[in-house]
């Protein structure tokens, strides 16, 4: 069988084409950018030509792949674990509605905190919307689940999330592809009120949604991806929820794990092979990616039961993606000498690019307020939020999407003046609008500085929404047009671009100052991909 | 056969290309591999990481464990000192000494460097200039793998091989100039 070297994100797009989908639906996230990205590029997808198109935000993508659901086609939608905070409303909804067609929900969760604000656990998203959550152990995994997951959902009439983290997300290993199925063809909902969640009609679908608990609880048992692992000293019985299963196998080579195992990779917890493991072993050990899901579950409150060890009771990290070595530590496992030595060594932050004009607007704005103090820009997420470190340190927030702008409006309101936000172009399509909105409404005074890239650059580089419109959708949302200034963030124009802030100050009204130019990265990666096209 | 490798840099400086061309001659030869890398924020600038682990057996962890690396392979000097606790003791330390200064507090690296040099095996290569005399200083990637490679547990003609389909898509000059800077490297581990 021909492998190919996959991503685990690479994997997930493979195998969603495969099985048939018309649709994906995103908003770039790390970790699961790639996903939408690989099916944006893949031959299959363009002859098929699918839906594949950003979407403005997350919640909007799992509607968008909601409704494809609802004609009857296999939809798509990915995001990172913050995105489907993004989503929640949809997605707690739809697991009310069912489906029509499959629809698989991918949500990439970042342990470690590698590229964002927390480490939320979607399994906990999974229970809480009493759906199925698959949790792949390796790449291989991750496409058979995958591609498994449209009919799991089609056979259940649910939602299915497939769970990952960051070191799947991005790790690499040959995977053996299935054969393609063909796209489902149009076909609207037998009953023509399934999507209709008036509450007369929503309490009998949420008793059905509770009716289907037993039948996951018997998938999750049956499941070929739950597995139980027989294992001669009962002294210990061992879980592995996902990629663990790996880092548990690192610490035996050679197959020779002496403790009964229970892998898990489909939620709900497969109920049967936990009492077995419970019954046979003296004591637990639980290793799972992000929060203490399943330990929290078997630990007993009144401390009766067999002792459960994992991150709750200190055998691992509370916090952070687990590794091998943690594992070795919470078996007692003696560490490999290494030939490390003692060095003492500065850390090498990410910043912004030589050359970014989010440099030259930080530099400006750091002018007008040291004027009033610090303590007063209300920012968000993108590569502007570097702008906290030195040697600009101009920024005091970053907390969700969009939240620079409304944040900066509640402080406003609270009697803080003069205040700012600083804005991405993309993040002001994606969650930034609606506040503005509620500025003009109150004529609140905030200075609304949208730093306009024209990318999403973070991520790589991705299309923004934003492009071309923003002017107009400012003066659509009621800001009036002389103050809506556009500045170009270039050193030679430093003077101008504090002249144009501090007149806006001065305006105790709704001000919306546009610092545009392109980021310079997605300048040279357009330039390199035309190079290679004309070759 | 087993070769566990840290491969280190700064984000932007392409260690993913090296890492694929490894990939890329791991699958020909029919090894199993698993290759961890770093995307997302610390690409702006930030140190970035990559736990390659090649195999004639399945490999199961994505990452490698501390003190079992066997070749720390990087395309900055002071970033190839950051995953030291990962080598193994016998382990092998190859490293561009052409250094990226993006940070105000860049350390000094000579002293630490003639302290290490003193317990592990490392050979401090000046890929840039190696590339540069090449014909192209981008090639200064195949040349750090190059001098990697003697540490390698894939035979030489199967990693040149591999350059050809990594680059091929950019046509001959280039694959043929990535091969020549790959040989460079080897040339230069192997006479040290």
């Amino acid at each position: 069988m021909q492998r190919k070297l996959l991503l685990g994100v690479e994997a997930i797009g493979q195998a969603a084409i495969d099985a048939g989908i018309s649709g994906v639906y995103a908003y770039p996230g790390t970790p699961s950018t790639e996903i939408t990205e690989y099916i944006q590029e893949n031959g299959t997808a363009k002859e098929r030509n699918i839906h594949r198109l950003w979407s403005a935000n997350e919640k909007t993508a799992m509607e968008s792949a909601l409704g494809m659901s609802y004609a009857g086609k296999r939809s798509l939608t990915c995001m990172k674990h913050v995105g489907l905070n993004v989503a929640a409303d949809v997605y707690m909804n739809a697991a009310i509605t069912g489906i029509n067609g499959g629809m698989v929900i991918v949500v990439a969760d970042d342990p470690s905190q590698h590229s964002s604000q927390n480490e939320q656990d979607s399994r906990f998203y999974g229970k809480f919307a009493l759906l199925p959550v698959f949790e792949p152990s390796n790449q291989q995994e991750a496409y058979n689940m995958t591609f498994e997951a449209f009919d799991f959902s089609e056979k259940t009439g649910l939602p299915v999330m497939v769970r990952i983290t960051t070191r799947l997300a991005h790790s690499r290993s040959g995977v053996v592809q299935k054969e393609l199925l063909p796209e489902n063809v149009l076909k609207l909902p037998e009953n023509p009120l399934q999507f209709m969640l008036l509450p007369a009609y929503s309490r009998k679908y949420y008793q059905q949604l509770l009716d289907k608990q037993p039948l996951l609880q018997k998938y999750s048992n049956e499941s070929e991806y739950n597995t139980f692992i027989h294992g001669t000293d009962k002294g210990l019985g061992i879980i592995c929820c996902g990629i663990t299963y790996n880092y548990l196998l690192e610490n035996y080579p050679d197959g020779n794990c002496p403790y009964p195992v229970v892998k898990i990779a489909q939620y709900p917890v497969p109920e049967i092979w936990l009492r077995k493991l419970e019954k046979e072993c003296d004591e637990l050990l639980v290793l799972e990616e992000g929060y203490p899901l399943v330990e929290e579950l078997l630990t007993d409150f009144f401390e009766r039961g067999k002792k459960v060890h994992g991150r709750l009771n200190g055998a691992l990290p509370r916090r952070g993606e687990l590794n091998p070595d943690h594992v070795a530590k919470a078996l007692g496992h003696e560490k490999a000498e290494s030939a490390e030595l003692p060095l003492n060594l500065v850390n090498r932050p990410p910043s912004l690019c030589a050359g970014c004009g989010h440099q030259d607007t930080y530099i400006a704005l750091n002018e007008v307020i040291a004027e009033y103090g610090s303590g007063r820009v209300f920012s968000d997420i993108g590569c502007y939020t570097l702008g906290a470190l030195p040697p600009y340190s101009t920024i005091n927030t970053c907390v969700d999407m969009g939240a620079s702008i409304t944040m900066a409006k509640g402080a406003a309101d609270a009697g803080l003046e003069p205040v700012f936000a600083v804005i991405g172009d993309s993040t002001f399509t994606h969650s930034g609008m609606t506040g503005l909105l509620d500025c003009v409404y109150e004529k609140t005074n905030v200075n609304i500085i949208i730093v306009d890239n024209e990318t999403v650059a973070m991520t790589g580089g991705q299309d923004s929404q934003a492009k071309g419109r923003i002017e107009k959708i400012c003066a659509g949302i009621g800001v009036e047009p002389e103050h809506i200034r556009v500045f170009v963030p270039l050193k030679k124009n430093h003077a101008e671009i504090v002249a144009i802030m501090k007149e806006e100050v001065a305006y105790k009204g709704v001000s919306v100052l546009i610092g545009r130019r392109e980021c310079i990265q997605r300048i040279s990666r357009v330039k390199k991909m035309n190079r290679e096209e004309n070759v | 056969m087993k070769t566990d490798i840290i491969l280190a840099g700064v984000g932007g400086q392409g260690i993913l290309t090296i890492a694929a061309t490894l990939g890329a001659a791991a699958l020909n030869e029919n090894y199993f591999l698993k290759q961890a890398e770093t995307h997302g924020m610390s690409q702006r600038g930030g140190e970035v990481v990559s736990h390659l682990r090649i195999s004639d057996k399945p490999v199961f962890s994505d990452l490698i464990p501390l003190g079992t690396a066997d070749l720390i392979l990087s395309v900055e000097p002071l970033e190839s000192l950051r995953y030291l606790s990962y080598l193994k003791k016998d382990g092998c330390l190859v490293t561009n000494i052409t250094e990226f200064r993006n940070i105000p507090n860049y350390p000094e690296l000579k002293k630490m460097f003639s302290e290490i040099e003193r317990k592990v095996k490392t050979v401090q290569i000046d890929a840039d200039e190696i590339a540069r005399k090449c014909g192209n200083p981008k090639a200064s990637n195949m040349v750090m793998l190059g001098a990697a490679s003697p540490f390698i547990s894939i035979p030489e003609n199967v990693i040149v091989e591999a350059i050809a389909t990594v680059f091929q898509a950019k046509g001959q000059k280039v694959v043929e100039l990535n091969q020549q800077a790959f040989r460079e490297g080897r040339h230069f581990a192997l006479a040290e």
